[in-house]
């Protein structure tokens, strides 16, 4: 992983205003109040690797990988792609000379397809938009290759989306997303809507484009084992924060973070019962708790998590932990995920 | 005598073009105490069946045959005002969206009187005690406060814990519980589940659990049955079935779901899809996406059949079997 990333951000944030009853504003004298979806970010995406985030709903995952593609503007920090700036005081305009190599998956495969267009006109939309063909015959070539990419067949194109299985549009979802020819995906949870079967099909079709066609992946997801699949770098997420960030196989086997931990104990498999589960829900985001914002939930608690932000700070290589009671090694020593019993999968 | 025992259910869709069947002469039963889960993909008619077991099918699908006994009485074949005392007394039920669940107009501490009273012949100030007594049980803090507040003022997983604690109003002999967690945050799921068995298995309930989601039943479940296009295609011990699966789609299913620390280079996958419920194959009707299909397996359908220690299985070629797959 020496090569420089291919995407990087550096103290992104993102803040959404509430809207409030008059008599609250005024009470206030008009200070807006805002939700911190992102926090201040800091991140950096592999060339040719998948940057995995998981959290829960309103840890602002999604929203961060909305920021990365343009889809929202920051309201602070740095993007840089391929080693270059974006000048985001362009707007989205300063996503258009990277625009057409940064491309997004959704997770909902029925809410992101045109149920009026056929297949083949989806696919051909981003091909017309960047000017990547040029007659007909080249356009009908570059849908059928597509369609071949992401084991459709090449007489799907003249179907409409609803003629399509959740798993078959969500394929559609990727061809299109490669038409472009793109070197970023950011997929935003591109199996949660999807039964297991059809989830193993897709994941396992993500994996063999990212090797066939060098992609580097953001993956985003709430479940953990999804992401010890796909990823090569994980960031765990906590209420607009990354609060532990490692190479995958380092985080499984030895997570430091206790938000870590905790999701770790949640996972569930067949042949195995799970551990006793940490009491507690994620808070509202929009009064997070002071100080470390996971300290109403953690066994480790102390004064200073009360009352001071822990900072992302590397505990090894590539491994890094924003958390008081990890930096002053107060905690017990990290049980990593429990191996589960050997499937007698064949 | 089992508590819940269903013989030979089938379900169907009325539809313009005929009827069409979306859940096969389905068996099962359920003992005293115990949890099943029963398992399946979208469409498979898991919930169908629950559905049907609560008496709250509704057209255009309706029960076309077999019976559904519960502590030996029939109950399938019920009117409506007959099966809506069962319900809520004897049959508590759970489903996946808790706020739908409850009515966003009354404080939760209203709702929970006003069921635990259709039930138990109590005064308000009575009821109002066992309300907080049920609160406190399903885990939910200061109890005596909370009957104060409204659905909305609640989160998920607090909401998800007043619906248990109402369907656990009339201390039902079954609990029927349909992808309870589906609508949950990872962490507050295994909260959930835990809370669901502890107080089923204190209270003596048997409990139905429907999901898509095989780590929870290996979580809390006894025993599992797998739902394939309508029909029960392994019933077993979760332990003995995620161990060693004897039917094809079963060991598909378990290979395709993601485990931690292992990182395979590729996912165990069943090719294609279910089959839609107006194409089901003849014969088994996983024939086509099954790697090991015969002649037989396409013209004729497999019984579910005794296999081993308490489990059964609908395959003509189920491993472990004799002449069947190693």
């Amino acid at each position: 992983m020496s090569a420089p990333p291919l995407v990087e951000a550096f103290g992104l944030e993102k803040r959404f205003a509430i809207a409030r009853p008059w008599l609250a504003r005024l009470a206030d004298r008009g200070r807006g109040r805002f939700v911190h979806a992102v926090a201040g970010v800091d991140l950096a995406v592999p060339r040719g690797r998948t940057l995995a985030l998981v959290g829960e709903s309103g840890c602002g995952k999604s929203t961060l990988a909305r920021l990365l593609v343009g889809l929202l503007l920051p309201s602070a920090g740095r993007i840089r792609f391929d080693g270059r700036d974006l000048d985001l005081r362009l707007g989205r305009r300063a996503w258009a000379p990277v625009r057409r190599r940064i491309q997004m998956i959704f997770q909902d495969p029925y809410a992101s397809l045109d149920p009026r267009w056929r297949v083949a006109d989806i696919l051909a939309e981003p091909l017309e938009a960047f000017g990547l063909v040029r007659s007909r015959g080249e356009r009908r070539e570059r849908v059928e290759e597509l369609l071949r990419q992401v084991g459709l067949s090449p007489a799907d194109g003249q179907k409409y989306p609803h003629e399509f299985s959740g798993g078959q549009r969500q394929r559609i979802s990727i061809a299109r997303a490669l038409a472009s020819r793109p070197d970023f995906l950011v997929c935003d949870e591109p199996t949660s809507a999807l039964d297991v079967s059809v989830q193993a099909q897709i994941l396992n079709l993500m994996k063999q484009l990212q090797e066939e066609l060098d992609l580097t992946y953001l993956f985003i997801s709430h479940d953990l084992a999804v992401v010890s699949v796909m990823a090569d770098v994980v960031g765990v997420m906590y209420l607009g924060r990354i609060v532990e960030l490692a190479p995958s196989k380092e985080l499984f086997l030895r997570p430091r973070h206790p938000y870590t931990r905790l999701l770790l104990d949640t996972v569930r498999e067949p042949g195995r019962r799970g551990r006793l589960p940490l009491a507690g829900e994620v808070p509202s985001p929009i009064d997070p708790p002071p100080g470390c914002a996971f300290h109403p939930r953690c066994p480790w608690a102390s004064a200073r998590c009360r009352g001071e932000r822990p900072e992302l700070e590397p505990v090894g290589e590539a491994h890094a932990v924003a958390c008081h009671g990890v930096e002053e090694g107060r905690l017990p020593d990290p049980r990593g995920a429990p191996v589960s019993s050997p499937c007698a999968a064949p | 005598m089992p508590l819940l025992e269903v013989e030979e259910l089938r379900i169907v869709f009325d539809t313009r073009k005929g009827p069409l069947c979306a859940v096969d002469r389905a068996s099962f039963a359920i003992d005293r105490g115990e949890i099943l889960g029963l398992v399946g993909e979208s469409g498979a008619g898991k919930s169908l069946i629950a559905t049907a077991i609560i008496g709250l099918l509704a057209p255009p699908a309706r029960i076309a045959g077999g019976t559904v006994r519960l502590a030996g009485r029939r109950i399938d074949d019920l009117d409506a005002e007959a099966m809506r005392r069962i319900r809520g007394r004897a049959i508590g039920a759970i489903f996946q969206d808790p706020l739908g669940a409850l009515n966003p107009l009354f404080t939760i501490g209203r709702q929970l009187e006003e069921t635990i009273r259709v039930h138990r012949a109590l005064d308000r100030r009575a009821a109002r005690a066992r309300a907080v007594e049920l609160l406190r049980a399903v885990g939910i803090p200061d109890p005596e406060r909370r009957l104060d507040a409204y659905p909305h003022e609640l989160s998920g997983g607090m909401r998800q814990r007043v619906v248990i604690a109402l369907a656990l109003c009339a201390d039902p002999l079954l609990v029927v519980a349909d992808e309870p967690t589906t609508a949950l945050d990872v962490s507050v799921q295994a909260q959930i589940l835990r809370l669901l068995e502890q107080s089923c298995r204190e209270r003596g309930a048997a409990v139905l659990l429907v999901t898509h989601d095989l780590g929870a039943i290996g979580a809390i479940a006894d025993r599992v049955a797998v739902l394939y296009a309508g029909r029960i295609v392994e019933i077993g011990p979760v332990a003995a079935v995620v161990r060693n699966p004897r039917h094809p789609y079963t060991r598909g299913l378990l290979g395709a779901i993601p485990r931690i620390g292992a990182r395979p280079r590729r996912l165990v996958q069943i090719e294609g899809t279910m089959p839609r419920l107006d194409a089901v194959p003849t014969g088994c009707a996983f024939h086509p996406r099954c790697p090991h299909a015969v002649a037989r397996c396409r013209g004729e359908r497999p019984e579910l059949e005794p296999m081993g220690e308490a489990r059964a299985v609908a395959c003509f070629r189920p491993r472990g079997a004799e002449g069947g797959l190693g």
